[in-house]
């Protein structure tokens, strides 16, 4: 429940703002709420099956600190594309990003 | 296993050759041999012989489609480098460093082409993603190459984070990340596995540009340096579709009722926007960027049919898409100016590239005895066979028709107008072998397919 409302506002957020540092946070945001969600049907799916298997659900912590690795790998680039675009335009609105269109 | 390892330390090698290696074509050759040493250790173990034994069960299953795959894209990574690596040189200092991010974007594609775990699948989606990223915006100076990939990294990033949320879903509904347990889950669908589906076919969607999200698609192959857009639009693409078609048809082909009028929705448009737009376009570049669109939406028809005959069309297609794109590409960089008018008068200065374009342009076009014809054939064949939807043929071979006028603009403009084609630098005597030998593929293709497909099943 508390993850959906993240991810939504993660989404929303994306949609709306027209900060290229604020959209990206919203990205962050969004893939905090699967990691909250998974972390929740991973203890789900333990109780469930702790009678037939005692590692039952696992896998989805493991997924936790994958989808951490590559946020931060993403972050380093992003973060490396957003300044790049700062030093040529000196801003980081998306508004800006229209010329390609012609 | 032995081309996701060999390419891996290819890439922390060419990190190293910056420094170690101080002329260019030194690293061009090293870049090269690798790429050889890979194609060539992937068809090793194809065929049994396993250079690394390393226990990879329920994460990655090595089977006949994924090593033909990367076969199919090493082969055609190989041809790219042949071509355009010397074109490089001209994005940026950072010279090595690009061939490593490609080597890199090898490992993801091996990933994506044998996953047998979601967690595989979404890091070998990211592992393509985040170096294309960084060949986007590769061209510092320039404002369109920054905006390209700005553009193409929220967007991506935002896919990513719809993607993991299905994967998360279909998870609460199976409990697994496992495709063999998916398959079993469901035969008794939920609303969380639906809407889980949903989410990861939207993302895929996306990551192949198909129709509703196809924005990024022209603004950033635009924007993208041109040597790295015929890379991106050939074989990561090719390797995206690759990992849609494992995916649908194992882990979802229980739920194959419930999504299939959704590709078929997504299909239509896909061919629609695809073709018609890329009518209107002045730029060469851009054209190609929508006709990548469009003949995604040719190969969206072997993931709606997903029979034995979609399997192999899709090979084809990868085949001969990836082979004639990279042609189109490579003589498109050579020229100074990328609108159809900087074609005018092309044969009477270049007869030779104009001749070979041509045949590119013809396979891309679908024209019998090239490769795209059969292809296309391939493609329609299975989705008839599927059955049921025979409107979407109808309007796939419709819009084959339209597609055939924007490359004919391009061959009408080299061989019927005048003009003097301004090329921006010389074209050496390999190059053109190489562009010859790659034409004489495409025209093998096209009149012996089993040429290729006989590799998937011997």
């Amino acid at each position: 429940m508390l993850s959906m409302a993240l991810f939504t506002i993660g989404i929303v957020g994306v949609l709306t703002r027209r900060n290229a540092i604020i959209i990206f946070m919203c990205i962050e945001l969004m893939l905090n709420a699967v990691n909250l969600l998974l972390v929740a049907f991973s203890k789900m799916h333990h109780l469930q099956l702790l009678s037939t298997n005692a590692a039952a659900g696992s896998e989805g912590q493991l997924f936790v600190f994958f989808i951490m690795v590559v946020a931060a790998a993403e972050v380093a680039v992003g973060l490396a594309i957003i300044v790049m675009m700062y030093r040529n335009i000196h801003s980081v609105d998306i508004n800006f990003l229209n010329r390609l269109k012609n | 296993m032995n081309a996701l390892l060999i390419s891996a330390v290819m890439g922390v090698l060419m990190m190293f050759s910056s420094f170690m290696l101080k002329s260019k074509s030194a690293v061009r050759n090293v870049a090269l041999a690798g790429m050889f040493l890979i194609l060539v250790a992937n068809i090793l173990d194809t065929y049994g012989w396993h250079l690394f034994n390393i226990p990879t069960e329920g994460m990655m299953h090595f089977d006949r489609f994924s090593l033909f795959f990367n076969s199919i894209a090493f082969a055609c990574t190989f041809i790219f480098f042949l071509l355009s690596a010397r074109d490089m040189e001209k994005v940026g200092i950072n010279y090595a460093e690009y061939f490593s991010l490609i080597f890199f974007i090898l490992c993801g594609i091996v990933l994506v082409a044998s996953f047998q775990s979601l967690l595989i699948l979404f890091l070998g989606i990211e592992i393509i993603s985040i170096p294309l990223y960084i060949l986007t915006g590769s061209d510092k100076r320039n404002l369109k190459s920054n905006e390209a990939s700005l553009k193409y990294f929220l967007l991506g990033s935002f896919s990513t984070g719809i993607m993991l949320m299905g994967i998360t879903l279909l998870y609460g509904h199976a409990g697994s990340f496992d495709i063999t347990v998916l398959i079993k889950a469901g035969e008794k669908p939920s609303s969380l596995a639906i809407a889980g589906l949903l989410m990861l076919l939207f993302a895929m969607a996306f990551k192949v540009s198909a129709a509703p999200f196809h924005f990024w698609t022209p603004d950033v192959y635009d924007g993208a340096p041109t040597v790295f857009t015929s890379f991106m639009a050939t074989i990561v693409k090719a390797a995206a579709f690759i990992g849609f078609m494992r995916l649908f048809s194992t882990a979802f082909y229980s739920l194959h009722d419930q999504w299939q009028m959704v590709i078929a929705i997504i299909t239509a448009l896909t061919l629609l926007i695809g073709n018609i737009t890329a009518v209107f376009q002045q730029s060469i570049k851009r054209m190609l960027a929508y006709s990548s669109i469009s003949q995604a939406g040719f190969m969206m028809l072997a993931l709606f049919a997903l029979n034995g005959t979609a399997t192999e069309g899709l090979f084809l297609y990868v085949a001969a898409y990836s082979l004639a794109t990279i042609g189109v590409f490579a003589v498109l960089i050579k020229m100074k100016d990328y609108t159809f008018e900087g074609f005018n008068g092309f044969a009477r200065h270049h007869p030779f590239l104009a001749a070979v374009n041509t045949v590119f342009l013809l396979s891309l076009a679908g024209i019998p005895l090239t490769a795209g014809f059969l292809a296309k054939f391939y493609m329609l064949k299975a989705a008839v066979e599927a059955g049921g939807f025979l409107w979407l043929v109808i309007f796939a071979v419709l819009m084959a028709a339209v597609s055939v006028y924007y490359y004919f603009r391009v061959i009408q403009a080299m061989y019927f107008k005048e003009g003097d084609a301004p090329v921006s630098m010389e074209v050496s005597r390999p190059f053109q072998w190489v562009l010859g030998v790659l034409a004489f593929l495409i025209i093998l293709l096209g009149v012996f397919p089993n040429a290729l497909l006989y590799w998937f099943y011997f």
